[in-house]
Order: C-alpha cells, then structure tokens, then sequence
C-alpha cells in the first residue's frame, strides 16, 4: 500500500513536470477589432488541435501599441512571439525567417508580390510575414446625402476638383457639417498625392518624396482645409504624428466624402446598419491615375522566439488556402492570398451593400501605380509618412506656408536619411 | 505557585531582549571592526545608494552616452559616435527669435511654447491658488466640501482630464452646443492655435490647482492669529492686512508654491499630449512632448537627437533649482 502511494505520486510529479516541459506558449499580439482577431486564432487553434502542448496566447492591443511600444520591446528583446504588424520596413530586422520550416514555393506562389515588403534588403529570399489583410486607401461616400441633395454622383474616374465641387455641394444643400475628410496619416496622403502625379522616387529610384506634382497637390490639400472642404478637425486640431481619423463623422452622418480606406466596411457595416446608404467610390484620378496606397497588415513571427518551428507552424497553418479563405471571409479582409483571391471570398454574415463595397475595394487593387505599390515596401515609409504629415498639418495650422512646408519637407528628409545611413 | 519574573512588564521585556539584541548586535560588531566606525555609515547607506545607482546615475550616464550618438539602433554598442552634431544641430539657428531659420525648428516652437507655457501657468496656478486659499481659509458654509471640490481634479488621471476637455471643447461638444443653444456661433477651440494653448493652460490650471491651494492653505493656517487680532485693533482695512501681513508671511510658502509649479509646468505632457497632441500644427508641442515624439513617437527614432534635447532642458531645471535655492536663502537670511 505504502509503495503504492509512493508510485502514484511519483507518477503525478513526473506527469506535471513532462507536462510542464511540453507546455510551449507562444504570445500573439494582435491590433485589428475584436472579431479579427478571434478569426486569426480560430485558425491558430486548429495548429494548437494538431500539436497538443502548444497553445497561442492573445493579447489584444491598440494600434498605438503596435507603433510606439512593439519596437521598442523588440530592440530589447522582448515582446510577441507573433504580431499582426504594419511597418514592415521598421520591423524587417526582427523578423524571424520561416522558409526553413514551411513550403516556400507555395509562399512565393500565394504572397510573392508582399513578401518584399517584409525583408530586410533586395536580394533577401526570406519569409519574414504573411500579408493577413490586403487593404487600398480610398473614399467612401455618403450616398443618401447625395440622392437627399439631388447631386449626382462624379462619374468613375473623376478628378480632385470633380469630387470637391460635388460634396461641397452636397453638404450645402443637405446642411451636413462637412463635406470632404481623410484620416490623418502620411500614408492616407501618399495615394492622392501619387494619383496626382507625384513620384516620390527619383530616376535612380531614391527616395524623393517632393516634385512639382507632390508640391502641387500639398497647396491644394492645404487650401480645401483652408476654405472649410476638409473637416480641420481631423488634421487640423491634432499635432505631431498623432493618427486620427474621420470614421466617426461618416458615420454619424456628418461627412458627405471619406477618404480613407477598405478596412472601414465592417465597422461601417455593423455601425452604420440601414440608417444610411453608403458607397465605395474609390481614388480620384489625376496625372498619376486613380491610385490609392496599398497597405494592411502581416502577420510576424520575430527572431527572439524560443519556439520558430511552432510560430512558422502557426503562420502555415493560416497561410493555407482553405484556412486563409474561412479567415478571409469571417475578417471581412480582401485577402492577400493569390489564389483565395482569385476564387474570390464569400464573406460572411454580411449586408448586399457591404459585400459590394467589398468587391469593389478589391476592383480598387488592380489600379494601384508602381510607385504606391514601391512606397509600401519602401524600407524607410514611416519616416516619409511622418514627415509630411507633420509639416502639411503645421501648414494647414497657419504655422507656415504650403510652400515652406513642402520646403521643409525637403530638408527634414535628408537630415533623416543621413541619419539613418 | 511562584512566577519566574515578579518585576514590572518592562523589566521583563528588557531581561527578554536583552541578550536578544546582544546577538543582533554581533553582525554589527563585525562591520565596524571590519570597516571602521567611520565608515560604518556607508554600509547601512549601501542598499539605497545601489538602487539610487541603479535607477538614477545609470540612466544619467546612458542619457549622456546616447546623446553623442547618432543612428536609429538602440543599443549603444550599434550606435555611431556623433561627436557634439547633437547639440549643435539643435542650437543651430539664423535668429533664435524665428524657428523657422533654426535648423530643427519644432525643437524651437517647442521650447518657446513650453517658456509661454510655464510663465502662464505659473502665473493663473499661483493667482488662482491663491485667491481660493483665502477664500477656503475663511469661515464659510460648506467649507468641507469645498475644499473637497477643488482638491477634487488633483486625484484624476491626466488622461480622463485630457478626455473629458476635448469632449467639452471640440467641434460639437457641449460648450459649442450651450453656445449654439444661445444663439451665438460656434467656436473652433482646438483647431484655432490660440485657443488651444489658452485651453492647455487652464485644463493644467484647473488640473492642479487643488495642491497648490492645499499648500497655499496650511501656510494660511499657520500664520498666527495674533497678528490679524492686533491688525483688527489697529483698525488695518482688509487690503492693508492682506498686503503687509498675509503676504509677507505667506512668502516662503508662496515661494515653494512658485518653484514646484514652475518645475511642474517644464515638465508638463500627458495632459497636453491627450488633450491636443502637440496641435493644431506645433501650437501646443511642450519640450516633453518633442523629446518623446523624436525619441520614441515618430520615424525615424532619434534617440541621439532626443538625449541631447533632454540634457538641455535638464540645464533649464538645474537653473530653476538655482534660482529655488537661492531665493530660499534670501529668504531665510532676512
């Protein structure tokens, strides 16, 4: 009796500590909506299914975290196993390279024209993310308030001009407080500025960001914040690289044109409901075509990991094609999976209106310029973003003029690339 | 039956610790003769001094460190040496009076801000402090209460009082309505720059001027009551009493007040940083602020750039320290 109890207890300490050892926790921080998230594990869990011991811990942050805490535990060491991430450049040095573990022809076939984005140099063959969510900045409108003001709407492929007299007009007439607004974000200005003709590379392909065409459209930008156009709220009452957007305006029903992006349909789906029709009416189009900026988010494994072989098990297990499609169509994302979108995705759970916005956004992809779709994977975007933002908003705040901005611009730049050589 | 101890509690107390505190005494014993009675004092100094190390000096001398290093890697051994392009990057300018012919410019609006910002707020935080003081000081209904109230704001966080102006002020909060409700036209209160800096200062003021009232207060309380008794007798007006005796023997306290206020407002940024975000433009970007958005904030991360700003504005402090000093001793020397 005595020996048996002895066993038995032997037995449950060796038990714990095998399962102690098998125990491998891997953290995932995630920014998108509560329901994005929940779709990205549902398809970590059938990983966590196949390998029992393994289990993946969310943490469900801002994207403020992402952007100012992340780096800086990633330069120290710490932080995630895996993130869902945005600054592919900023990040590419802690990277965890997963071809070793997974099949890299089907990664190159499915994610090759965002696996660049992610790498920390030209030549590198890497795979370093998984392009979770494919997203294209462009407008929505408000479209009860244009068939309320009895405007029609600009026809595809409509120009600035076009689309700031149509929702000046509607917002006259309607008694909406504004008429036009785009989020507050360098990358929100990049597209238009691009569709306007700027090239923000030179013929070497080095950074430029300012030309005629980019110095041209920051006046206008300017100006139609100036003149009441632009809700000054959001870039006006806001300073630094603060972001804000306008998504709340839209849907109050206080905006008659939001420039911002494919990410909105299912916050504005669930939000706005019936209480207005909404539209997907894309970029306007300039010297640059109809362009917005590509961007989304990946998912990262980084190079401190304990455990690769499980964080490139888990971003395998999404990046197959089936999984990828039921993620897809429960994260209202455009997929960035080659051949989940051309099968297309049957989204789930969602309105006629929303599922044609989301149609429409992917139509939006096809019209992306080089240079938009160059600047996502440029190395150094944010420093870009950053400083336009910052300089057009001190601008639009009477801090100086467009010209001087676009000046500084110039200057700001240099000092920065020469202090990131 | 007979007790082992017949005399008083305390004598029973001493006969158990004694021989107790003659072994606590032993590792002691062993110190000094080890050290040497003078220097004994070190190692009980010892714990706090390390942690003092640990958490202050390190950090100063990485400060200093990082300052004469340039590029966007964090760790030191990654960094270039910068030599002083830091600091003279940063003091570089065509006339100081214009920030736009300084070379890093926002480090320039920030700073003129931050000494507009403090002169302000150090001015209404002491006036307004004051003034409810004398008025909290008096004997009047519901004085419990009241001080409660005005001390109320000191326990919020910075965050919940940055939320909770911007949701009173912004383009359709409840001042714009009450104002449209009334007839008149709507204000741009966070997107005009003047308006938003007088709203950063008086969201600071209204902030803290619980404690400096507290403080201001108990200086009040103990000026004696004799003085205003004899004041009364010599039939002093209110205004006489308040200028040759409640000022003059409120002075060190007032002084105090100044100081602590004056370092508080350079150091101001979560308030303003909720409330504004530096904006519109730079009109309400503090030297806090700047630090943080070149150092961590922004792209790309100028960790250089932000130490050297950071030793600046911590010369700025040391003078004000000075200045507290000296202006103590003048105080205390008569």
């Amino acid at each position: 009796m005595h020996l048996k109890m002895k066993t038995a207890i032997s037995a449950a300490a060796l038990s714990l500590v095998a399962g102690a050892a098998s125990a491998q926790e891997i953290r995932f921080m995630c920014h998108a909506q509560q329901f994005q998230c929940d779709a990205m594990m549902e398809q970590f869990e059938k990983y966590e299914a196949a390998n029992p011991g393994v289990d993946v811990v969310l943490d469900k942050v801002s994207y403020q975290t992402i952007l100012e805490s992340l780096p800086i535990q990633l330069a120290g060491g710490e932080g995630p196993d895996i993130s869902t991430v945005t600054d592919y450049g900023g990040l590419s040095q802690y990277f965890l390279d997963i071809s070793p573990y997974v099949d890299t022809a089907y990664w190159e076939e499915n994610f090759g024209t965002f696996l660049p984005w992610s790498r920390s140099n030209p030549d590198s063959t890497a795979i370093n993310s998984i392009q979770s969510e494919l997203a294209v900045t462009g407008a929505f409108i408000n479209r009860t308030l244009f068939d309320q003001a009895g405007v029609a709407v600009p026809a595809e492929g409509s120009d600035w001009d076009t689309w700031v007299a149509a929702a000046r007009e509607v917002a006259e007439k309607t008694d909406t407080p504004y008429a036009m607004a785009i989020d507050r974000s360098g990358h929100r200005l990049a597209g238009p500025a691009i569709a306007y003709g700027a090239k923000y590379f030179d013929e070497n392909g080095d950074i430029m960001l300012v030309d005629d065409h980019f110095s041209e459209f920051v006046e206008k930008f300017v100006g139609w914040h100036l003149d009441g156009t632009f809700a000054q709220d959001v870039w006006g009452a806001v300073g630094g690289a603060s972001y804000r957007e306008a998504g709340p305006e839209f849907i109050n029903g206080n905006l008659v044109y939001y420039f911002s992006g494919s990410w909105q349909v299912g916050r504005f789906e669930q939000e706005i409901g019936d209480l207005f029709d909404w539209q997907v009416v894309g970029s306007p189009c300039g010297d640059g075509g109809c362009t917005g900026m590509p961007g989304g988010a990946g998912i990262a494994g980084f190079n401190h990991t304990k455990h690769p072989e499980i964080v490139a098990g888990v971003l395998d297990t999404l990046a197959q094609e089936d999984n990828y499609a039921e993620y897809s169509a429960k994260a209202l994302y455009i997929p960035g999976h080659a051949a989940v979108a051309a099968k297309g995705v049957s989204y789930e759970g969602l309105s006629p209106l929303a599922t044609k916005a989301l149609q429409d956004w992917g139509g939006e992809v096809a019209k992306l310029e080089s240079p938009a779709v160059k600047l996502q994977g440029y190395f150094h975007n944010r420093t870009v973003f950053n400083i336009s933002l910052t300089r057009t908003s001190q601008a639009i705040a009477g801090e100086m003029t467009a010209a001087e901005a676009v000046e500084k611009m110039k200057e700001d730049l240099e000092k920065a690339m020469a202090e990131l050589k | 039956m007979q007790m082992p101890f017949r005399g008083s509690w305390g004598g029973f107390m001493l006969s158990v610790l004694t021989p107790l505190m003659k072994i606590v005494e032993i590792p002691f014993v062993l110190v000094q003769k080890f050290f040497g009675v003078r220097r004994v004092a070190w190692v009980f100094l010892a714990p706090n001094l390390i942690l003092f190390a640990l958490f202050a000096f390190i950090p100063i001398y990485l400060n200093f460190a990082y300052s004469f290093t340039s590029g966007g890697n964090i760790l030191l051994e990654d960094r270039p040496d910068a030599g002083w392009e830091n600091f003279r990057t940063l003091t570089a300018c065509d006339n100081y009076l214009d920030p736009n012919s300084c070379e890093r410019d926002v480090f320039w609006r920030a700073l003129f801000n931050t000494v507009w910002f403090v002169t302000l707020q150090v001015a209404f935080m002491v006036g307004f402090s004051l003034v409810t003081a004398i008025i909290l000081n008096r004997e009047i209904r519901a004085r419990g209460f009241f001080r409660s109230v005005f001390f109320f704001p000191v326990m919020l966080s910075p965050v919940v009082i940055a939320l909770t102006w911007k949701w009173i002020l912004q383009r359709h909060g409840i001042l714009n309505a009450s104002l449209d409700a009334m007839g008149y036209e709507p204000v741009w209160w966070l997107v005009d720059r003047q308006w938003a800096f007088a709203w950063s200062v008086f969201l600071t003021v209204w902030a803290h001027m619980g404690f400096y009232t507290l403080i201001l207060l108990a200086g009040l309380q103990a000026i004696p009551r004799d003085v205003y008794d004899a004041a009364l007798m010599d039939r002093a007006s209110p205004w006489r009493t308040f200028r040759h005796i409640t000022l003059p023997l409120l002075s060190p306290t007032m002084l105090v007040v100044l100081v602590l206020a004056g370092i508080k407002g350079v150091q101001t940024f979560d308030e303003v940083y909720a409330f504004t975000g530096g904006g519109p433009g730079s009109a309400t970007t503090l030297i806090i602020q700047y630090i943080y958005e070149t150092g961590f904030g922004g792209a790309p991360r100028l960790f250089g750039l932000a130490a050297a700003a950071s030793i600046l504005i911590a010369g700025l402090l040391v003078i004000l320290t000075g200045l507290q000093f000296w202006a103590n001793r003048r105080n205390v020397d008569g």
